[in-house]
């Protein structure tokens, strides 16, 4: 089953639109980056799912079933824009919090003990946020948004404000979140974050989605057959079907070329040829990265210009 | 409503729980008391040490003969007023007293001397036995006999009564009526006011701290706003409640144990014997402690049950109109400073009702302007709460209230709806324009 599905979802504000018939589907258990540029609407996005905010038109699906007020208890929600009271203590904070996701105060107290005590934190239960440090103050934040066990996490550029270390305890927590079921929308800029965490994708641009899927589907669709080699000396000549893009020298008679081979040929029979024409110190295919697709998608280059773009960069 | 009320318990506790919250709630009540019981003590071992003041007098008119009072002992000097000045620089008297000769139609050029600024009591006390003395040679001169003047002495106090639609006798005491209304009428606007700022406070810090996105994915903004005003307006009433036992408790604590010494009837005698030796003023005392008496007999005609009930009714109504008026300011700023040009139109119909107290209601409690005042609900609950001990027609009240109810579902609908967007927004530059596009906004 899909965790959420969204359907033709707009949003207009007085003078611009905000969301412009946006379909999304999350698949269950997976982690679902949510990409674009600011000012984008993935925000909107969020706020309507969280039922921060009505759609003007469409309809959000949760686990199948019509968005309601007895969702809110299964969505945790990590907002960009994060705070926390500052004259509360911890623990109260903590409690008070998860009450208002619909849990039972001894629930409650069990969960945050156990949380505390995975962070190793257990003696900030009396310490009030305003003597924490922002990555300490960051932690309960995220015990805050995941106390509850939702079924839906949805994280707004959760690494901001960690240190390496930190960030790295909070992935390994969300990995382990998406372990025991949870489904997790990641909205952030940080491509790396995406590369290594994120199943599925979308990207939403000027308020309306531009591509979504499986990442390796969508990196795939961006493949265009292209290879890079080393190799050293220039003088030889390609067969037809490969095409010479960029030539550099790295250094004496050592060059990288850029080499776009047509459809139906593999990149075996590529390092087969060229072994009998120069001698070849590296071969790889040349993949797009999140970061290249992103850029180049919200530039708003066709899909040609696109190819030739990713080939180039 | 669940969260509402985890909302409430939390505006509740967090204030509660605070020291400053401690220290005015037990602070207030003590200092009345303390002021009260001070100035009584002050007053008390003023009056047991207070030795006769020396007053040297050069008396050369010859009209005057001093009897020495509690307050002043006269010492008749028979010297020149230049030699007597002199040598009374070199005592430590209170003063001196030059009297020059004076037609009794005109008596002028009387100097006292002092060396250091005497109080204008010990002034004027001199003066009034001056006084005193001369109008007994002028009716001594012009054969009027003393007790003739105090018969021609009259003195009418008119008995208020208040005769209602069934013909009943009511007794009424303006004096009474217009300490109570002015009592009560403050009282709710500085509720209103001090517990109205504390909503905004409230509601600007959830923004600022970026909290607000967390809880209202949890909570509709109109639940928390709601939880808000309810929570704040618990510790008001908690707090008003401590206030009131305790200054109770520590008044009558504080003036049963000045009582016990000093019965009071005895300490009136005692002070207006001090103040004044005159008869014809302790007699109008025991006048005024008669009246005293009507006061307290009228105090018993006020029906102080629907006076508390509507006290509390327009106590609470008026929080509630103008508390959703600053949470939705609150919403729409980002700091105290940036909420004053939005608080000067809310407070200032607040102001009207205040100001309208004083000018209209307590002076002319049926007038039509009072009327309208006591209607209007933003005026109302400052000017109804004046009125009511007047006594207002029943249906006058009954369309005062009615229409503050209707005037605070309006207010807080408004609020809510500016509220919902206000706490997302950061970053706007807000004028009223943005505020009415948010208020138009759809869900």
């Amino acid at each position: 089953m899909d965790a959420l599905i969204a359907r033709g979802v707009t949003k207009r504000y007085s003078n611009h639109i905000a969301l412009d018939q946006v379909s999304i589907t999350i698949p269950e258990k997976t982690i679902y980056g949510l990409l674009g540029p600011n000012g984008a609407g993935k925000t909107t996005l969020i706020r309507i799912i969280n039922q921060i905010i009505n759609a003007d038109e469409g309809e959000v699906l949760v686990f199948g079933e019509k968005l309601n007020s007895r969702h809110i208890e299964m969505i945790g929600y990590l907002p960009e824009e994060r705070g926390l009271y500052k004259k509360m203590k911890v623990g109260d904070q903590l409690l008070y919090l998860a009450q208002l996701k619909g849990l039972s105060r001894n629930d409650a107290l069990i969960k945050i003990k156990e949380w505390l005590d995975k962070f190793n934190i257990r003696d900030w239960w009396h310490k009030k946020v305003e003597d924490l440090s922002k990555g300490m103050a960051q932690k309960v934040q995220f015990i805050s948004t995941v106390l509850h066990e939702p079924k839906l996490i949805i994280l707004d550029e959760p690494f901001s404000g960690f240190d390496p270390v930190n960030a790295q305890l909070i992935t390994e927590k969300i990995l382990e979140l998406k372990e025991k079921g949870s489904t997790i929308i990641f909205s952030t800029h940080r491509m790396e974050t995406v590369e290594s965490l994120c199943d599925h994708i979308a990207l939403i641009n000027k308020s309306k989605k531009i591509i979504e899927g499986p990442k390796k589907q969508v990196k795939d669709q961006y493949r265009s057959n292209t290879f890079l080699v080393e190799h050293k000396g220039n003088h030889f000549t390609l067969p037809p079907q490969y095409e010479l893009i960029k030539q550099e020298l790295i250094e004496e008679n050592l060059f990288t070329s850029t080499i776009k081979a047509s459809k139906e040929i593999k990149g075996n029979q590529l390092i087969r040829e060229m072994i009998d024409i120069t001698e070849v110190h590296s071969f790889q295919e040349k993949i797009p990265t999140m970061a290249d697709i992103f850029i180049s998608l919200v530039k708003g280059e066709d899909d040609e210009a696109l190819k030739k773009h990713l080939q180039e960069v | 409503m669940n969260k509402i009320w985890l909302i409430i318990q939390r505006e509740f506790l967090t204030r509660v729980q605070k020291k400053s919250f401690l220290i005015a709630t037990i602070l207030v009540p003590l200092i009345f008391p303390a002021i009260i019981g001070g100035l009584v003590y002050i007053m008390a071992k003023e009056a047991e040490s207070a030795k006769a003041d020396k007053v040297q007098v050069v008396d050369e008119s010859g009209k005057f003969s001093f009897e020495n009072t509690k307050r002043f002992t006269f010492l008749p000097l028979d010297l020149s007023v230049d030699q007597a000045k002199k040598a009374y620089n070199e005592t430590e008297d209170f003063a001196l007293l030059y009297i020059p000769p004076f037609e009794i139609s005109k008596p002028e050029g009387m100097i006292i001397y002092t060396q250091e600024n005497p109080s204008i009591e010990k002034v004027g006390d001199l003066e009034s036995i001056l006084e005193e003395r001369v109008r007994d040679l002028k009716l001594e001169e012009y054969k009027i006999d003393k007790e003739t003047l105090k018969s021609l002495k009259t003195n009418i106090s008119l008995k208020q009564i208040n005769l209602s639609d069934t013909g009943e006798e009511k007794a009424s005491s303006s004096g009474l009526l217009y300490g109570l209304g002015f009592g009560l009428g403050i009282l709710i606007y500085m509720f209103v006011l001090i517990y109205g700022i504390q909503i905004m406070q409230g509601v600007i810090d959830e923004k600022t701290s970026k909290i607000v996105e967390v809880i209202v994915s949890s909570v509709k903004p109109f639940q928390l706003m709601l939880g808000k005003i309810i929570g704040i307006a618990s510790v008001g009433v908690v707090q008003f409640l401590i206030w009131i036992i305790l200054i109770t408790v520590l008044s009558s604590s504080v003036l049963g144990y000045f009582g016990l010494k000093m019965p009071q009837k005895q300490a009136m005698e005692e002070v207006s014997k001090n103040m004044n030796q005159n008869e014809e003023m302790q007699e109008l005392m025991t006048e005024k402690n008669s009246k005293v008496n009507d006061l307290l007999g009228n105090l018993s005609e006020i029906p102080f049950g629907k006076i508390a009930f509507i006290f509390i009714f327009y106590f609470l109504g008026g929080y509630l109109l103008y508390g959703a008026l600053f949470a939705a300011v609150g919403s729409a700023v980002e700091s105290i400073q940036e909420s004053q040009q939005f608080q000067f139109p809310i407070t200032l119909p607040l102001l009207i009702g205040y100001f309208g107290l004083f000018m209209f209601i307590l002076r002319d409690p049926h007038g039509s302007i009072s009327f309208w005042l006591s209607v209007i609900p933003f005026t109302s609950p400052v000017a109804m709460v004046g009125r009511i001990a007047f006594g207002v027609p029943t249906w006058e009240l009954v369309l005062s209230m009615v229409l503050l109810i209707g005037g605070f579902i309006l207010t807080t609908w408004i609020a809510g709806r500016i509220y919902r967007v206000g706490i997302l927004m950061t970053g706007t530059k807000v004028s009223y324009k943005v505020l009415a596009k948010w208020f138009l906004m759809r869900e």
